[in-house]
């Protein structure tokens, strides 16, 4: 079976650099399952999952809080905020999170610009979907 | 001519000078291990994203009304600057080094006209330049009582640049610190943030054919979300270099002083013993010259 190089960063370091069979990235309008041979393209992510496929079976799956993937036929980067394995994904760290995001947003009055309230909704978005995996998990 | 009691008095304390500067290049050596894979761990993440913003930016760059943090303000006259030090010293010349760098650089622009606003980072840079520009300092960040330095702390010094420029406190933004070139050689630098440098022409080599990317969602809503973290990760790499740095000018700056230690305690010792020779060969003399005149 045809592969690529799935390339995982975040800014703290290197996690994954390798060829695997498929990639599933969470872009911000929608999963994208990326096989080899895809057109190029850049794309943002929002909160959620990357599942890695190698040898016909689920080998990775990490939780990614945003950032970026470049796409191109050969090769996958995706520049992470920040990635952790499923498993070791922690429960009050999410619901920290979520207190925090949720926080955030509600101080937003309505003169402050769309773009910072839609960021902090995503921030909200990214930090309910870690707080789902984490209890899932 | 001291006598030997302060002569062993001496000796006692270089001796435990050079402990202490043995032990402290000891753990700078362990420090700066781990300091260097951090900033390692950081490069792979730095490098994508400049390719990244290269391929996106130009094409954004001649567009009218594209984002401050890529073009600027337009204007170039107020700078501000990005000191990154260190929080602590004994590290040789390692926060002089960038703390006259910047200064010659706040002499060169206000030269030319310029007003100069300086953002410390680093306990050692703000003292530096306090004692003669500290008008020029808008803010103050250290690092202090924290183990190491993570993505976050960068962020929010990005967080806090973005602001100034949003408030349209300054029209360009440099960073100075220290690059790490070896462990023995460290670089005072300056780099251009805002407008964030985009490379001439083609696009680096190495990178093949630039490929034809099709963007989702659009290529500004990606820039706007790539541009605060382009600006935070090289805060980020700056300030882990400058880590990296510190801990091995300390090092070397320890080796030196251990070894200096040594030179001084030979140098006392034989000055110990002499004066100690030279007491007893007047003992002797006395005693002999007594019993003659018996």
């Amino acid at each position: 079976m045809a592969t690529f190089l799935l390339e995982l960063v975040s800014p703290e370091k290197l996690l994954l650099s390798r060829q695997v069979e498929m990639a599933t990235i969470p872009a911000a309008e929608g999963e994208m399952g990326v096989l080899p041979g895809h057109a190029p393209m850049i794309v943002t992510l929002r909160g959620g999952v990357i599942r890695v496929r190698e040898n016909g079976a689920e080998t990775e799956s990490l939780f990614v809080g945003g950032g970026f993937a470049e796409i191109s036929p050969e090769r996958v980067t995706v520049l992470a905020d920040e990635a952790t394995p499923l498993a070791s994904l922690s429960r009050a760290e999410a619901e920290r999170r979520v207190a925090e995001a949720e926080a955030a947003l509600a101080g937003i009055g309505n003169d402050d610009p769309a773009e910072k309230r839609e960021l902090a909704l995503d921030r909200v978005l990214s930090a309910r979907t870690m707080l789902d995996l984490a209890q899932a998990a | 001519m001291p006598s030997l009691k302060d002569l062993r008095g001496r000796i006692n304390s270089v001796k435990s000078t050079r402990k202490i500067t043995q032990a402290m290049k000891m753990v700078a050596a362990a420090k700066l291990r781990r300091a260097q894979a951090q900033a390692e761990a950081a490069r792979p993440y730095a490098e994508r994203m400049e390719a990244i913003l290269a391929s996106l930016g130009a094409a954004v760059a001649t567009q009218p009304g594209a984002p401050p943090l890529l073009v600027g303000t337009g204007a170039d006259r107020v700078h501000l600057l990005v000191v990154v030090t260190a929080d602590r010293g004994l590290a040789g010349p390692f926060n002089t080094n960038v703390g006259r760098l910047a200064r010659n650089r706040i002499r060169a622009l206000e030269a030319e006209g310029k007003v100069v606003k300086v953002l410390t980072v680093g306990r050692k840079g703000a003292a530096f330049l306090k004692r003669e520009l500290a008008s020029r300092i808008v803010g103050e960040i250290t690092f202090m009582g924290k183990k190491r330095v993570e993505f976050a702390d960068a962020e929010a010094i990005a967080v806090r640049v973005t602001e100034m420029l949003e408030a349209g406190e300054f029209d360009v933004c440099s960073l100075i610190y220290n690059r790490f070139r070896s462990v023995i050689t460290q670089v005072p630098t300056e780099q251009r943030l805002i407008p964030a440098p985009l490379p001439e022409g083609e696009a680096p080599a190495g990178t093949g054919p630039v490929a034809l990317y099709e963007y989702e969602p659009g290529e500004e809503q990606i820039l706007a979300t790539l541009l605060p973290r382009n600006l935070a990760i090289q805060i980020y790499r700056a300030v882990l270099e400058s880590t990296a740095g510190f801990y091995g000018s300390q090092m070397s700056a320890m080796d030196s002083a251990t070894r200096n230690a040594g030179d001084m305690i030979n140098r006392l010792t034989l000055n110990y013993n002499r004066t100690r020779q030279a007491n007893i060969t007047k003992e002797l003399i006395e005693i002999i010259s007594g019993a003659e005149a018996v």
